[in-house]
């Protein structure tokens, strides 16, 4: 009985999403200048106007998404992500690796134990390496807030690009042999055998699952959602439009680099870097380069390789470093070059 | 019962623990709860995502803190998935 409650929810609330995500902008009119009865075209009454029409869009735009990642993710859990990988080694591996780091659930804090899983039962270092440069990387909530901010052209360039450093960092990272470079005890680690069959999960479980993934991402997410959008909204009328232009504009050559190297250390999550980014673009800044910022501040940070000093050495922790830095920084001249 | 609660020391992991305090305590159950910070003996239940729970050598829950509820339901009727 409780099974088919959970789908018939959803199915109902589907189509209420459907019907106010199409007449957000009448309602948020509405609201602005009927409701609250404000003057058209003051900067205050624009400014409202934009954050009412903003947030709820990148909100519900993240409900959704997050509640369907949630029901594929329940598809793909880390066991058999590394079934999948056992063995490949070729080029193939990385592919596969890159685009499970996409649909596996992640979070930073199992990187240790999904590293010693994945290497203790034989998927080489370099498909090892490409899962953990793409897990974190294309992350939904990244995704989602680039196509609601820039359009789903920037959103599949990041995925694309993304992808692509994950799939030949992680590939030249395999053709170096660098295990010499793995700490010791990490060969020599034990693991327990597996738990033998997964227990079938129900479609409805399913459904709980994505409600739940809404619940824990969304109350994550929210506050850094209003506070980037009410930095657009501000530096709208306040920062001269092209402020950014002469530090992170296209003409200036260092400037991918620098974004890089300030963005390795840092780290914020997506919701957080996202508004950032919007801001910066729209003071002037070029997309390579801010794209090329957003991804060393997602994909590399000095926590995670804290984290990751535990099972590599440093060397090899440099090395990783400098070939996904590169990688991104080549993505982002890339970028400024032709568009 | 004996309960054990797997976890590099993470958010989640200490919530799981907390959760499970405190569903043992409410419903009087004979238990005892240890947390397994350490990584190698955590790798020996062949667990990549943490926070996970073990009961009796078992492991009930990974990846994930359940509600209290489900909590709950996992520890005194033992059904459970993964």
């Amino acid at each position: 009985m409780k099974s088919n409650k959970n789908q018939i929810i959803a199915l109902i609330l589907l189509p209420v999403w459907y019907v106010i995500y199409t007449n957000l902008q009448p309602l948020s009119n509405l609201f602005v200048d009927t409701a609250l009865g404000m003057t058209k075209g003051e900067k205050l009454t624009e400014a409202l106007r934009f954050f009412i029409f903003e947030f709820p869009k990148v909100l519900m735009l993240l409900v959704l998404i997050i509640f369907f990642v949630g029901i594929v993710r329940s598809f793909f859990t880390a066991e058999r992500t590394r079934k999948a990988l056992e063995g490949k080694s070729t080029f193939m591996g990385n592919i596969m690796a890159a685009l499970l780091g996409i649909v596996t659930p992640f979070c930073s804090c199992s990187a240790i134990p999904l590293f010693l899983g994945f290497v203790e039962s034989g998927v080489p270092l370099g498909v090892t390496f490409s899962f953990l440069i793409a897990a974190p990387m294309i992350n939904e909530v990244a995704v989602i807030l680039l196509y609601g901010m820039f359009g789903w052209k920037v959103a599949g360039i990041y995925i694309g690009t993304g992808l692509a450093i994950a799939i030949v960092a992680g590939w030249i990272i395999g053709k170096l042999k660098l295990e010499k470079w793995v700490e010791e005890w990490v060969y020599a680690t034990k693991i327990g055998k597996a738990d033998g069959v997964e227990e079938k999960i129900s479609f409805s479980r399913r459904i709980i699952m994505g409600f739940d993934a809404v619940k824990e991402i969304v109350s994550k997410v929210w506050l850094y959602v209003v506070l980037g959008i009410l930095v657009g909204a501000g530096a709208h009328g306040y920062v001269p439009a092209e402020f950014m232009a002469s530090i992170m504009g296209k003409d200036v050559w260092y400037a991918v680099p620098l974004s890089v190297l300030i963005g390795i250390p840092l780290y914020s999550n997506a919701a957080g870097i996202v508004p950032i980014v919007s801001v910066l673009i729209e003071k002037g800044a070029s997309l390579g380069t801010a794209l090329a910022f957003m991804m060393s501040v997602i994909a590399l940070s000095l926590p995670e390789m804290i984290i990751l000093r535990k099972v590599l050495k440093m060397p090899l922790i440099l090395t990783f470093i400098a070939i996904v830095g590169g990688g991104i920084m080549i993505v982002g001249f890339l970028f400024n070059w032709t568009m | 019962m004996n309960i054990q609660v797997l976890g590099t020391g993470c958010q989640k992991c200490k919530s799981l623990e907390k959760a499970t305090r405190e569903v043992v305590a409410q419903n009087n159950i004979d238990a005892t709860i240890t947390k397994v910070e350490d990584i190698v003996e955590i790798m020996k239940f062949n667990v990549m995502t943490t926070p996970a729970l073990v009961i009796d050598g078992k492991v009930v829950v990974k990846g994930r803190v359940p509600s209290n509820e489900e909590l709950k339901q996992i520890l005194t009727t033992k059904i459970y998935m993964i």
